[in-house]
């Protein structure tokens, strides 16, 4: 079921803020963040974020086709090694 | 005289709605709006058209629908996007997985395709 529209994207207050302010100085850093239900809005766009996956930060470059996707999208928790019979030997 | 519709041949002895279903993008609700705005009654065969409401039909088509080639390419434009961008539905198309959670320990045909045997594969003794 989707989002109500009423209430407007999920967007992390805390995230945006520091990303805000980022913009106003001009400065790019990367940005930890276990914010993965966070939709990227536009003013995301050219920043890297580290999305953290359960394990570790993985970095995403936000570009603008990732507007109104959420940040865990790009960064996976599951590893798949493949099945046993795959591997070539 | 087969009646074409953006490159469609329409079958002749269905229903006007039906017939209209044949074009990728037409579905049963969008046939009946269609027909309605064209005036033409639902349940007229595609065969007893008039040359007139045919091409009322086709110019309320080209107006206000994406149909075929059209709609076919902006999906998979679509597709690619996803692709392209590395999220995890993109991830899934490329791998020919479901997207959208479903297990896929048993079933999950439709994406994955025919089974694929696989040699020696042993059954968990004990």
């Amino acid at each position: 079921m989707s989002r109500s529209l009423k209430k407007g994207p999920y967007i992390n207050v805390k995230l945006e803020n520091k990303v805000l302010a980022m913009n106003e100085s001009g400065k790019k850093t990367v940005i930890k963040t276990w914010a993965r239900a966070s939709m990227i809005s536009p003013d995301f766009v050219g920043h890297t974020i580290a999305v953290h996956n359960g394990n570790k930060f993985i970095p995403v470059y936000v570009t603008e086709n990732m507007v109104g996707h959420k940040l865990g999208e790009f960064s996976l928790t599951r590893t798949f090694r493949g099945h046993g019979g795959n591997k070539k030997r | 005289m087969a009646i074409r519709i953006v490159g469609v041949d329409l079958p002749q002895n269905k229903r006007g709605e039906i017939g209209l279903t044949y074009i990728y993008g037409i579905g049963r609700s969008a046939a009946t709006k269609i027909l309605n705005e064209a005036g033409v009654d639902k349940d007229i065969k595609v065969k007893d058209w008039t040359d007139d409401q045919a091409a009322k039909i086709r110019e309320i088509i080209g107006a206000n629908f994406k149909v075929e080639g059209d709609l076919r390419s902006e999906v998979q434009l679509n597709i690619k996007r996803l692709m392209d961008i590395g999220c995890y539905r993109g991830i899934r198309h490329r791998l020919g997985l479901p997207l959208r959670g479903q297990s896929t320990k048993n079933n999950a045909r439709t994406r994955k395709g025919k089974k694929k045997t696989v040699a020696n594969k042993k059954k968990a003794t004990k």
